[in-house]
């Protein structure tokens, strides 16, 4: 047993949880831009979180354990996650440890236990938010799913590394089937990390609020674990998009010397993505929440019509 | 003891003593109680252990008793499969006789528990038998042991009229059932024997034989659609959302939990054991019954807001899921792909285990809840973490295995059905593929919707404040309730972490029923890793999942607590209002209201608001709003069927004069035509 692919775990680890906040910070200084204001500059994200790990936490009465622990929870799946999805190399230690099935699920349980903290305190907000982060959810993790299944259809397996390596090979570039995958999975990123016109980070406004009104009741060290599970969960799924659709630049089993390049390749990638995602957001607006089955119906019949081409054309 | 049927067999006579040591003790209730369960718990262990080395010996061993009807001696066989229906029977009923002794306590100075603890101990004995039995008719026999035993139990708070309807619908929908699984034993018997003796009765004869296509086909739907009756699949399921509610809780937990798989071992036997060979159709037809109870079972669930109801109808979806796997099973045993079977034959049974387990643990904790509050409407709950720590993160762990979340046991058998979902393209034939995809999409959405209702059912129940209006003093469930919750909660953790032991033990069943096994250790890893097929198609490992988030809580907590004092308990935020009420939280009504709104189609809801006093109307004092909703099948299929059924008894309540003058005429027309056909 070598000990090269535990060093690349390690970093993969140590690039998750630094370079989320740099990309967070990267989406939000390109939307600034984009809209004629003044950003407040690439590191922002580091600062929030400093400065929320340095407040005291703020505790309703009757807050129980579960809200406690819900914060905790969220990050320590968004960082095995980290572990798992192929950022650097395919030679991940862990990368057995679980499929993209199971990557669904351990973003599900965090979900699980948000809208559980949601309900925790007992406010009007909290539950609203729970309720409508549990509809739009199941509707979106079937379309995931499905996405998810084209791929692996192609690719013969469900492991993430093993995808990869198949795309790799050039056996399944350029198909109909991808594409509508790519499609579905675009508008899902949207609708799982809560970004416009699924639900905007921005509001605190009643209507429109849905993960905020679930995480509007933490404070100091929880929250800042919260928002940093979310730009990892951000990250994450950008990277999981990367390693399904263009994993060109990951470091292949046993080549350290490619891992730099790698990463240089990764962040290009992750400034290629910020301008997307700003593009999309910056040019829609935010749906009416039962608008959101439609828009989910279309990324759930995308994602349907990729695994029906795959059957029929390939 | 030198076989396992021995052990086996003495499980059942023990239990069936019951009703003699119930009579002796039936002056000191206390004392019943105790024994009574006590009973259970020795009769379940001893059936455990019987089923356990049956499983992993692989072998069968058979008894023969000489009883009922002459000529016609009862056989009892113990092969790997019973051997894992009496495993998956005998656990539950060990855990919930523990959680028994305490939760029957309850009952105490308000009613006489005799009848409970006998009819309970019969109820488990029947189950048994009904998994050992090797002939027709002490299959029946023992199935309408257990199913008379639950209507008993169903009916055992019988003063509330719920519980009588309840108890009679049960009671009708089990019997239709039964008259299709006699017909369809009546099927295999006849051919076996070319109509000729009796001696087709026994399932060698069975089993030895080869039925003609289309005769198969009449007693494979036959003993289908029996056994769907009683194990409550969509669009037979009416009977399950009334009848277990209304049940005491741990009859409940065992009614959901393993009454329901009794009725997936029949299939099981009746299809891979029985008739052997068999069309591919068959299988889609079982899977797109079994997709219809998944989705259409935790759509109903959702709207609940009847604790044990709600629970009930996730007993539908389960069943679902577990027919998903048994109809891939037989799709893919019928064009001959025998290692692609085992894969989804391992997933369905997986998930019997693992239902039986969680949904014991969720109607155990519902019972406690209900012990505790004497309230079953979620409506009026709330905040019951802090009354019941323990009650709650038991429930809590029922809710996340159901809800197919890593790393407990729901997730594992749920994610070993996608794999063989993805391994359709070895399939022929275009329309299955086309199935397929479909299939894995409504299994997804079926997931994604259970883990929205349980978030509605443990949070309105558990968490924020009470919704009622006068709040009940609260206390934890009992010392005996909370050891049978516990030790249930550590096998659900246990089946979701350590899954590939349990596959490796369970896997003789497969090898016996299909011809493959499914060899879970494939490839370069060891038992940490789940890798059905190849280990470069998919693998997860559940221990590692657990211990990975298990560190990274511990660290970041760890990291983070360096300074003691930093938490300030403060009042709720309430935005400057100052009014903030328990009445303004989510309920369950309200929490299922996007849900309802996306998915209402497939109800009838009738909802009104309607402003409450004088005044102008766009300011009303008060609004009443009321929601009803009801099962569309209701109105489809039950109805109609009920209509038919008193028309005609009308029309045949004519015959009845009253006079004996007519009847003696109907005696006589009958012996006259009687004796035209004999001629």
């Amino acid at each position: 047993m070598t000990i090269a692919p535990f060093i690349i775990e390690v970093l993969q680890f140590v690039i998750l949880l630094c370079v989320a906040p740099l990309f967070a910070g990267w989406a939000k200084m390109l939307k600034c831009w984009s809209q004629g204001r003044t950003s407040p500059g690439l590191f922002q994200p580091y600062r929030d979180i400093v400065k929320l790990f340095s407040k005291d936490v703020a505790l309703a009465e009757n807050a129980s354990w579960i809200f406690r622990f819900t914060p905790y929870l969220v990050f320590g799946s968004a960082v095995l996650v980290g572990g798992i999805i192929p950022i650097l190399s395919t030679d991940l230690p862990l990368a057995a440890t679980a499929d993209v099935i199971v990557l669904v699920a351990l973003f599900a349980i965090a979900r699980f236990f948000t809208a559980l903290a949601g309900m925790d305190i007992g406010t009007a907000f909290g539950g609203m938010g729970s309720s409508r982060e549990m509809m739009i959810s199941s509707l979106a993790e079937p379309a995931m799913l499905m996405a998810i299944f084209t791929i692996s259809l192609a690719a013969k397996s469900t492991s993430l590394s093993q995808m990869v390596q198949v795309i790799y090979s050039g056996q399944s570039l350029f198909r109909p089937s991808i594409a509508f995958a790519l499609l579905a999975f675009i508008l899902i990123t949207l609708a799982e990390t809560g970004r416009i016109p699924v639900d905007n980070p921005a509001t605190h406004l009643e209507l429109t609020m849905i993960h905020e009104a679930m995480i509007l009741e933490y404070s100091g060290r929880h929250l800042a674990l919260m928002e940093w599970a979310g730009m990892m969960k951000l990250f994450l799924f950008v990277s999981l998009g990367i390693a399904a659709f263009f994993p060109w630049g990951i470091a292949p089993a046993g080549d350290l010397a490619a891992i730099p390049v790698a990463f240089i390749f990764l962040l290009l990638k992750l400034c290629i993505a910020g301008i997307f995602l700003v593009l999309i957001e910056t040019g829609l607006a935010k749906m009416r929440l039962f608008r959101l089955t439609e828009f989910l119906g279309a990324a759930f019949l995308l994602a349907t019509l990729g695994m029906l081409s795959h059957f029929i054309l390939e | 003891m030198s076989e396992p049927i021995d052990l086996a067999f003495s499980a059942i006579i023990l239990l069936l003593s019951a009703p003699v040591i119930a009579m002796l003790l039936n002056r000191s209730q206390h004392l019943l109680i105790t024994a009574g369960f006590s009973l259970a718990v020795a009769a379940s262990a001893l059936a455990v252990a019987a089923g356990v080395w049956t499983v992993s010996n692989g072998t069968a061993n058979k008894m023969i008793l000489v009883a009922g009807l002459p000529d016609l001696p009862f056989h009892l066989r113990l092969d790997p499969l019973s051997g894992f229906f009496v495993v998956v029977i005998g656990l539950l009923s060990l855990f919930v006789s523990i959680y028994s002794i305490g939760y029957a306590k309850g009952f105490l100075g308000q009613r006489r528990i005799t009848s409970l603890v006998i009819f309970y101990c019969i109820f488990i004995a029947g189950m048994f038998m009904v998994v050992l039995a090797d002939d027709a008719l002490i299959f029946l026999i023992s199935w309408e042991v257990m199913a008379a035993a639950s209507y008993f139990l169903v009916m055992f708070e019988d003063e509330r009229i719920e519980n009588r309807r309840a108890a009679l619908l049960y009671m009708v929908v089990a019997h239709v059932g039964a008259i299709a699984i006699l017909l369809s034993f009546g099927v295999m018997a006849g051919l076996a024997t070319g109509f000729k003796d009796f001696s087709g009765y026994t399932f060698d004869a069975m089993r030895a034989s080869q039925f003609p296509v289309e005769w198969a086909a009449v007693a494979f739907f036959l003993a289908f659609f029996g056994f769907a009756a009683k194990a409550g699949v969509i669009p037979l399921h009416v009977w399950l959302p009334e009848a277990h509610p209304v049940a005491p809780s741990n009859v409940s937990a065992l009614m959901s939990g393993v009454m329901l798989k009794t009725a997936i071992y029949g299939i099981v036997r009746v299809t891979f054991d029985l008739i052997k060979i068999f069309p591919w159709w068959w299988g889609a037809v079982v899977l797109v019954f079994g997709l219809v109870s998944a989705v259409m079972g935790v759509l109903y669930a959702l709207m609940q807001h009847d604790l044990k109801r709600l629970l009930a109808y996730h007993s539908v979806e389960n069943i679902g899921i577990i027919l998903i796997g048994i109809g891939l099973a037989m799709i893919f045993a019928s064009v001959k792909l025998p290692l692609l079977a085992a894969l989804a034959l391992i997933a369905g049974i997986y998930h019997t285990l693992n239902h039986a387990m969680f949904k014991g643990l969720l109607f155990m904790g519902a019972g406690a809840v209900l012990h505790a509050t004497h309230e079953r409407n979620m409506e009026e709950m709330g905040g019951l973490i802090h009354s019941m720590p323990w009650t709650a993160a038991l429930f809590l762990v029922g809710c996340i295995s159901i809800s197919a979340l890593p790393p407990f046991n729901g997730f594992v058998s749920e994610w070993l059905t996608f794999q063989a979902f993805l391994l359709s393209p070895s399939l022929p034939g275009s329309l299955l593929k086309l199935l397929m995809p479909m299939g894995a999409a409504l299994l997804a959405l079926t997931g994604a919707l259970a883990a929205a209702c349980f978030v509605k059912a443990f949070g309105v129940t558990f968490l924020g404040h009470w919704r009622g209006l006068r709040k009940p003093r609260v206390r934890e469930a009992n010392w005996p309730m909370r050891l049978g919750m516990v030790m249930t909660a550590l096998v659900c953790l246990f089946l979701g972490i350590m899954p590939t032991l349990v596959i490796e033990w369970m896997d003789t069943i497969p090898g016996q029923l299909v011809g493959s096994k499914m060899g879970t250790s494939a490839g370069a890893f060891g038992w940490m890793w789940l890798t059905p097929i190849t280990h470069e198609r998919a693998s997860y490992s559940g221990i590692i999942v657990f211990l990975g988030i298990l560190a990274v809580v511990v660290i970041s907590y760890l990291l983070l607590h360096v300074k003691p004092g930093t938490i300030q308990r403060v009042p709720i935020w309430d935005c400057g209002f100052e009014k903030i009420s328990e009445r303004m939280q989510y309920n369950a009504a309200s929490f299922s209201m996007p849900i309802r709104r996306i998915f209402g189609f497939l109800f009838s809801i009738r909802q009104r608001v309607r402003p409450v006093g004088n005044g102008h109307s766009a300011f009303p004092k008060r609004i009443h709003y009321s929601l009803r909703i009801r099962d569309r099948f209701w109105g489809w299929l039950y109805r109609p069927v009920a209509d038919v059924s008193f028309w005609v008894s009308r029309k045949v309540g004519r015959l009845q004069q009253g006079r004996i003058q007519a009847y003696l005429i109907y005696s006589f027309v009958t012996i006259i035509v009687l004796l035209v056909f004999s001629i």
